[in-house]
């Protein structure tokens, strides 16, 4: 390496550290909190509807594929209507981490994918987002069975 | 036109700037600029079927506008020069294809816009090339589905990053004597300091935007104090802060004259973090602010550099560090 590279080298460097150094900071505080905040509040409500399947009939197994399935169906009409998007932008992972979180990514990419039409369009896209959680979910519940089993076997 | 410098040209007659058409869009009329362009739209579709088609809809309207400003028609014009930011030009060429003026495609992202006037400048200075008319566009929604996110996905901003405008700006140039005229060119370096995070490209770009203004000064052998206004294209808030320190290091003193078109299209507009981006962005602050201010007599001379960031999500996510480009004319008033 001759000296005029070893110079550009280090002339980026600089660059970098100063391009760091004055990049404008996310506001941690304030993120952590609202997040804290709105996160908590989907998931009190998905508490409330839990409680009141169980007061209709439902037993804390069995109400776990309806509670599911109103939440999602929340997610994608508040993406439905633009307001996802606005709570997202305020709320960070407090919105995207609940299941109504899911329902606004494979909803949104629905959406923009639904131009291009059904089946090359919204069929092939709208995993795009959500891709990426079905995988490594059923990768990591695979894997966490087979520990389980392994446990199981060994215990007995 | 003669080589002055590396990459710099000086023409050997001004050619001079005809007339500007802006179209933007709703969030682009709320800054300081509002007021300044010609075509304010109500939605971001404005009827159209699709975001893309919307865009190539504004993109034909700035040409229209600024070929009715001239007082000329698409008959009279030889060539179109331009482009915008979504894959394979399709705002440009789609649009081209209705306008029926002999195309030439540009790709430099933010840049394309300086690059198209300097180049057609060369062109008409040639002598081969009678008039001729340089157009941008871009649209937030269409640069968000490409290069990030679907638009209604919840997802929280970098405040680094800047938001792409919505519009389109077209400039007719000829061969002439009076006007705001063109009279040095200075074709960018693609300039890469190693930077990775898609989300703060006006960083990425603000040495490009350097090296191109370093060379335009040597190559035309002027200093700042040649010009009333030094105007990058769309380095945002920090790209612009870390321009001036830049050339600071080198020397130049540029103070209040160094501005942004990205900073000023959305100056006091909320949710845009560092500022406006998109090939449109330099296209209509130039279009709608600069030039009538050049044509007025309010701007002598100014040096104006559009600033580009040639990444492609897929460059992004294969680890790739982010390129930048700046191309920059000198633009004398009336």
């Amino acid at each position: 390496m001759d000296s005029q590279t070893r110079e550009t080298d280090e002339e980026h460097l600089n660059y970098r550290r100063r391009a760091r150094q004055t990049e404008p900071k996310r506001p941690l505080a304030r993120n952590l909190l609202v997040a804290f905040l709105v996160g908590g509040a989907i998931c009190a409500l998905g508490q409330g509807v839990f409680n009141f399947l169980l007061t209709v009939g439902y037993t804390p197994k069995t109400a776990a594929a309806p509670l599911s399935i109103i939440m999602v169906f929340l997610g994608s009409i508040f993406t439905g209507v633009g307001v996802y998007d606005r709570l997202g932008k305020l709320a960070g992972m407090g919105s995207a981490l609940p299941v109504t979180g899911f329902a606004n990514s494979i909803t949104s990419a629905a959406m923009e994918a639904r131009r291009e039409g059904f089946i090359l369009g919204l069929g092939a896209r709208l995993f795009t987002i959500a891709g990426p959680v079905i995988v490594f979910g059923a990768t990591t519940a695979f894997l966490v069975g087979i520990v389980f089993w392994a446990a199981g076997t060994l215990h007995r | 036109m003669s080589r002055v410098g590396e990459g710099t040209y000086k023409l050997a007659r001004p050619v001079v700037l005809m007339g500007a058409g802006t179209v933007v869009g709703p969030k682009e009329s709320l800054g300081p600029l509002g007021k300044s362009f010609d075509r304010v739209k109500a939605t971001d579709l404005e009827g159209a079927a699709t975001w893309e088609k919307a865009e190539c809809a504004f993109l034909a309207e700035a040409v229209e506008t600024a070929l009715r400003k001239a007082a000329l028609d698409t008959a009279d014009l030889d060539v179109l020069v331009g482009g915008d930011l979504l894959n394979q030009l399709i705002s440009f060429n789609f649009a081209a294809r209705n306008l029926g003026i002999p195309a030439i495609g540009l790709s430099s992202a933010c840049a394309t816009y300086a690059e198209g006037i300097g180049l057609l400048a060369i062109l008409i200075d040639g002598g081969k090339v009678g008039k001729g008319a340089v157009v941008t566009s871009s649209h937030h929604d269409t640069a968000e589905r490409q290069y990030r996110y679907p638009t209604e996905l919840g997802v929280q901003r970098s405040p680094a990053s800047q938001w792409t405008v919505t519009g389109a700006g077209a400039m007719v140039l000829s061969g002439g004597e009076a006007g705001v005229r063109i009279t040095d060119v200075t074709f960018g370096r693609v300039i890469d300091h190693g930077l990775k995070d898609p989300n703060n490209m006006g960083a990425a770009m603000a040495p490009a935007a350097v090296d191109t203004i370093r060379r335009h000064l040597r190559g035309t052998r002027t200093t700042l104090a040649d010009y009333d206004l030094v105007v990058t294209g769309d380095l945002g808030r920090h790209g612009l802060q870390l321009a001036g320190e830049l050339l600071e290091q080198d020397g130049y003193r540029p103070g209040a004259k160094l501005v942004d078109c990205g900073v000023r299209i959305f100056d006091g507009v909320p949710d845009v973090d560092c500022g406006g981006s998109g090939a449109a962005c330099s296209a209509v602050v130039f279009g709608g602010d600069l030039y009538p201010r050049l044509a007025t007599g309010k701007l002598q001379r100014i040096l104006f550099a559009g600033t580009g960031s040639l990444h492609s999500p897929l460059t992004f996510q294969q680890g790739e560090t982010i390129p930048g480009i700046a191309h920059a004319v000198t633009v004398e008033g009336a």
